[in-house]
């Protein structure tokens, strides 16, 4: 008789049955939710998250900001595991330091991204579980976002959305933003108001259908004139 | 002249004649690994509980399928038999068909007998058919309902076990749903208390629990007949988005347009008369 437990949902059956010596693993790490996105304007950047910090089904903590201030011009915004997060921003806010003391000037946000790549190439053998993405202004003042893989390959984008939602949110990016999959379209140029207005948009709709979504989301909007925060409720359930 | 396929009465029971293949294809061959599609579970919070007058059934509304809420607004309190309802945790497709089983059997049964099925035939139907599948059908359920015995209160799990309680909290929110149950459950409590404490306790799993959300839906099953209230409290969470996003026509390209004719040859001809009623 084929037996069915070891076809059961995966491992569950394990708790029940006993099925010989089980190696038990440690995982060192977990995946805590959130999702990020930017995107880059003439003269702006925005730089947004959700809040929620969640674990399986439970959610740690409602107000767990993903957006971390770097200069007042760049604003990184992490999600993944947060411990690594954590400690990655830790890193990064000392080699800024660092750089300050030495060169007597700050990182600018090309700067900056190219430092994370060498930062997260370092632990090619154990990753950083972080999904990263920068928002700042470049030298010449136009928005500029990159973004990165948990091992630091990156490029310059306009716009971008990483996390558990971004395959939900970087499609409907790319049809109002970069305008593709349309014709016979006007291709204005994004202007603050609409920009802003399109990320609330998109994270309602996000929060609406990922789980690991939701409860507010903090926009950061990084102009000339330095860094603005907003924040919008969203759904908490 | 043999035949090329030979037509095969349906075997009973689960078929594992893919389940080699399966466990080859999840562990890979040297293109890579395959996934196998997940069923949808319904990452539930359901509760009930047992009332002066009869029972009152609550249950959320979000179906989940992994991390995406694939149903906002689906019904999980199961119509079994006229005085009797079910909430289903678990696999969706397995609460759903478990109960469409359940209740034809018992419907069955009533025009046999001529009688209202009891709470604990339903009970113990469904134990019988849960322990059959070893498990393997993963459905948890709340059974509720009122019969000339009595209000009762039963939840069955996968594996055909059974527990007989006046108050009870299933699915990935029963944790919260229980605390506010064990906090406040009394018994013989009016209709209101006994509403506004199912639907607390299934709130405290809609807010705790990623699994479960959107509305809250409540049964209640008393002597004279059954309330279904869907939903009894929306969601209050409707941030409506600030634009429209419509496409106007001709957003689309259309790249080639072919027209093809369709030769209709006329072959047959009947002419049928039609009688009308009230001509003069």
């Amino acid at each position: 008789m084929i037996s069915a437990q070891a076809y059961g949902e995966n491992g569950k059956m394990k708790e029940y049955h006993y099925t010989g010596p089980v190696e038990h693993k440690f995982s060192p790490y977990a995946f805590n939710g959130g999702t990020v996105l930017a995107v880059a304007g003439e003269d702006f950047a925005i730089v947004a998250s959700d809040t929620r910090l969640s674990e399986g089904y439970s959610i740690h903590s409602r107000d767990s900001p993903k957006c971390y201030k770097l200069t007042d011009t760049t604003v990184l915004g992490c999600s993944g595991f947060h411990g690594d997060c954590l400690t990655l921003t830790k890193i990064i806010d000392a080699r800024l330091k660092m750089y300050k003391h030495s060169n007597n000037k700050t990182m600018t946000s090309g700067a900056i991204a190219a430092m994370l790549s060498t930062i997260l190439y370092g632990r090619r053998f154990f990753p950083y579980y972080v999904y990263n993405i920068i928002g700042g202004l470049d030298e010449e003042g136009r928005g500029a976002v990159y973004s990165f893989d948990p091992v630091g390959s990156y490029q310059r984008d306009t716009y971008k959305a990483g996390g558990s939602a971004s395959a939900m949110l970087q499609p409907l990016l790319d049809n109002q933003i970069g305008f593709k999959n349309m014709e016979n379209v006007e291709e204005v140029p994004l202007t603050l108001e609409k920009a802003v207005q399109l990320v609330k948009d998109v994270f309602i709709s996000a929060a609406e259908r990922d789980v690991y979504t939701g409860d507010a989301l903090e926009i950061c909007i990084i102009t000339k004139e330095g860094i603005r925060e907003e924040i919008v409720p969203l759904r908490k359930d | 002249m043999a035949l090329s396929c030979v037509l095969e009465p349906a075997l009973s029971g689960f078929n594992f004649e893919n389940s080699t293949r399966n466990i080859v294809l999840e562990n890979g061959s040297e293109e890579g690994k395959i996934k196998a599609p997940k069923p949808m579970k319904t990452g539930t919070t359901i509760a009930g509980v047992v009332y002066k007058d009869g029972v009152v059934l609550g249950a959320d509304t979000r179906a989940t399928s992994d991390e995406v809420v694939a149903d906002k607004m689906c019904a999980k309190i199961h119509y079994i038999a006229p005085n009797i309802y079910c909430c289903g945790a678990g696999t969706a497709a397995d609460t759903e068909k478990t109960t469409e089983i359940l209740s034809s059997n018992l419907t069955i049964f009533s025009m046999n007998s001529g009688r209202n099925p009891r709470v604990v035939m339903a009970v113990n139907i469904l134990q019988d058919m849960l322990f059959r599948y070893r498990g393997m059908i993963g459905a948890h359920l709340i059974l509720g309902g009122v019969d000339c015995t009595g209000s009762h209160l039963y939840t069955v799990g996968p594996y055909g076990s059974m527990d007989k309680v006046p108050y009870l909290a299933m699915g990935s929110g029963n944790l919260p749903a229980m605390g506010i149950l064990e906090d406040r459950f009394k018994a013989n409590m009016d209709l209101e208390e006994a509403k506004s404490l199912v639907s607390d306790a299934i709130h405290a799993g809609i807010m705790s629990d990623l699994g479960s959300g959107n509305n809250i839906d409540l049964c209640v099953i008393t002597k004279e007949g059954v309330d279904y209230i869907r939903p009894h409290k929306e969601s209050p969470f409707n941030y409506k988005r600030q634009a429209k996003y419509k496409y106007k026509p001709g957003t689309t390209p259309v790249l080639t347009k072919t027209v093809t004719q369709v030769e209709l040859e006329l072959l047959d001809e009947t002419v049928q008369m039609m009688e009308t009623a009230g001509s003069s």
